[in-house]
């Protein structure tokens, strides 16, 4: 996985809250089995209409947000499914960080298996940063994740709270099964007891 | 020792290791893969060397993807052909255990889990899918995790988690006649919204959901996570141990004793701390229908369809504008005028045998509207046979159901069962997003004898009417 470390850019302003994963990236595009070139679909139904066509109106279609690499929007972002198609189509797109009053629990954690961040900051800061990135392209944000702050375009600077096990692992963009398969000893020794205490667990030979 | 929670429990008897910030590395009983969520996690395997530790504890099966209509051939669409065939490849490659297309035993897989004795009380249990919830109502701590995390469990058997908070929604009394599991989940929903359970495991407890049988239970916890939860729980009881017993892969004779021992000491302890208590009263919960692009906007199928001049904040009002303006609704239009042109009844929340059951008991004797289409997706070829061996493929045959083959179908359209441009469809599902069931296709979510009532009178309608 690619680190995480501090990022300067445009954000784009997406009003909405509940923002499906659905909607960020829809069923028929999970067919791949690939990870890459899942950007072009972001958004889909809300980016393009019936015909394939842009819909000008959208955020990401206007030349200002082409570029966007922060999304700032509202509560529960990244509701729904499961599927890590979420957040590989954003960084696919160029976006890495997302800055929303509260996410889906599954949304969230499969963020930080990419290199993007998620940002929890209350609603009225979030509306704030909205305003900044209703700018446009002129009105740069930083995100910084050694220092945990969000500089806002007037060189104010927002404080955010993140697990520091999460930011660890992002910082250094460090392979989490690596690290897990350092203690496979401990894993072993489980299993032992696990199959001695309840020895009814059932065991798959073949179907 | 301090009172302990059905989850608390279950979490503390999977803890490998924990570390000082509270992060803990849980051990995974079951896995469970499909064709979606599974090809990047098995590349990432073989890019870095890997293997898969416990094959045994492991099983793929096909679901999303797979046409339901026959199958002698192979399947149609390139893309979804291409995913099949590389879980199949991976499968054999990996030496993962993997229940054919054509078995009988195929299905969706939060249907064959517990079909099979696969998902167990006490367990901990992933799968690529949200819906994984679906088995806490096994008394199993049962969640759905991204690709990243299925290769993690693929390659260690265990996941870096912190403990979820503890929610319990207690729902007293008795459900009236024609209100179902359904129902009550909607109802849930409704009261505590999309993000209610957010960082919680909800414990499903109370009178009404303790008289709920199994498959009852399986459609509360799998809409969990349309609560916010990622998990949702149902103590283990008799009515459990019953559904267990005599599956293929539950333990038999005296190591089932045993296990059922066990299980029993996993209920919640009295006094047991809950981070969060939502209580409701099962008398007051009616059939439910949602109206709207999110699950938590529901209402009883007696209601009208909300004012967005009555919201309470100008981002409210332009949520439910924007919701209306989709869905094709007008303020205060009666719910039971809405027409339908599709029924879907299927799906992991509702394609087990009872809900079958409970289709066919409104479909007897009667037909579906003119310019309806009704779909019935049995939830695995077994539900299916045990369906036509009861003969009620030939009731909803003879009513002008479509009968097809087991898959997860018009839920999320990523086979070739998709609405066309803005058709209105009465699904027995769990997700009314946009664009979910089809690009432009419009979903309410509603109970499969609901369903059946829809498809019958070509709006949607109040079952108890049908008594």
């Amino acid at each position: 996985m690619r680190p995480f470390t501090q990022l300067t850019g445009v954000a784009a302003p997406l009003p909405m809250s509940n923002v499906d994963t659905d909607k960020i990236i829809p069923g028929q595009f999970l067919k791949t089995i690939g990870r890459s070139g899942l950007g072009v679909h972001l958004f889909h139904t809300l980016r393009y209409d019936a015909s394939g066509a842009e819909r000008p109106d959208f955020v990401l279609n206007q030349p200002a947000y082409r570029q966007a690499n922060i999304l700032i929007a509202h509560e529960n972002f990244g509701c729904g499914s499961s599927r890590e198609h979420a957040p590989w189509a954003l960084l696919d797109f160029g976006i890495s960080c997302v800055i929303a009053p509260d996410f889906a629990d599954i949304f969230y954690n499969n963020c930080f298996k990419n290199g993007v961040l998620p940002i929890c900051l209350p609603r009225e800061i979030c509306d704030a940063l909205m305003e900044d990135a209703r700018l446009g392209a002129n009105a740069r944000i930083t995100v910084d994740l050694e220092r945990q702050v969000v500089v806002r375009p007037n060189g104010e600077e927002i404080g955010f709270a993140i697990d520091p096990h999460r930011r660890h692992m992002l910082l250094n963009g460090l392979d989490e099964i690596g690290q897990t398969l350092q203690r496979t000893a401990s894993i072993d020794a489980f299993e032992t007891r696990r199959g001695v205490d309840q020895p009814w667990l059932p065991v798959i030979e073949s179907v | 020792m301090l009172a302990r929670t059905l989850f608390d429990k279950i979490w503390d008897a999977h803890v490998v290791e924990s570390m000082e910030d509270g992060t803990c590395i849980l051990y995974i009983d079951r896995h469970l893969l499909h064709e979606v969520t599974s090809p990047q996690a098995f590349e990432g395997l073989r890019v870095a060397g890997r293997r898969v530790r416990r094959p045994d504890a492991t099983i793929a099966v096909t679901d999303h993807n797979v046409p339901t209509t026959d199958r002698s051939q192979p399947i149609a669409e390139p893309e979804s052909r291409l995913q099949v065939e590389t879980l199949e490849a991976n499968v054999v490659e990996f030496g993962v255990p993997y229940i054919p297309l054509r078995d009988a035993r195929q299905g969706i897989v939060h249907i064959v889990g517990p079909e099979q004795g696969l998902s167990l009380p006490g367990m901990t249990i992933v799968c690529g899918d949200s819906h994984t919830s679906t088995h806490g109502a096994l008394g199993a701590l049962a969640f759905g995790i991204g690709t990243s995390e299925v290769e993690h469990v693929l390659a260690t058997q265990t996941l870096p988690q912190k403990p979820a908070r503890n929610m319990l929604v207690q729902v007293d009394g008795v459900l009236a006649p024609g209100v179902t599991a359904k129902d009550l989940v909607l109802a849930i929903i409704g009261r505590i919204g999309t993000a209610g359970g957010t960082g919680h495991v909800i414990e499903y407890a109370g009178e009404a959901i303790r008289a709920l049988d199994m498959a009852g239970r399986l459609t509360v916890c799998n809409m969990s996570i349309e609560a916010g939860a990622r998990a949702g729980l149902i103590a283990p009881d008799d009515v459990t141990f019953a559904y267990v017993q005599g599956r293929p892969y539950a333990p038999k004779g005296e190591a089932f004793d045993h296990a059922v021992a066990y299980w029993r000491s996993l209920a919640s302890d009295p006094g047991a701390h809950y981070d969060r208590t939502v209580i409701m009263n099962a008398a007051d919960i009616v059939p439910m229908v949602t109206w709207g692009t999110s699950p938590e906007a529901v209402l009883p199928i007696t209601g009208r369809v909300p004012d967005p001049a009555d919201a309470t904040d100008e981002a409210r009002r332009i949520e439910l504008t924007r919701m209306l303006n989709y869905m094709a609704l007008k303020p205060g239009q009666k719910l039971d005028e809405i027409p339908i042109d599709v029924v879907f009844i299927g799906s992991c929340t509702n394609s087990r045998i009872e809900d079958i059951r409970a289709a066919a008991h409104v479909a007897r004797g009667r037909h579906v509207a003119d310019g309806v289409r009704a779909l019935v997706v049995p939830g695995s070829g077994l539900v299916k046979r045990q369906a036509e061996s009861e003969g009620l493929d030939r009731i909803l045959l003879d009513a002008g159901f479509e009968w097809r083959e087991a898959g997860c179908s018009m839920c999320l359209g990523m086979n070739p069962d998709r609405l066309t441009e803005g058709q209105r469809c009465a699904s027995t599902s769990n997700r009314n997003f946009e664009g979910r069931q089809g690009p432009n296709g419009r979903t309410h979510l509603l109970s499969p004898a609901m369903a059946a009532a829809a498809a019958v009178t070509g709006h949607l309608t109040d079952v108890r009417e049908f008594a």
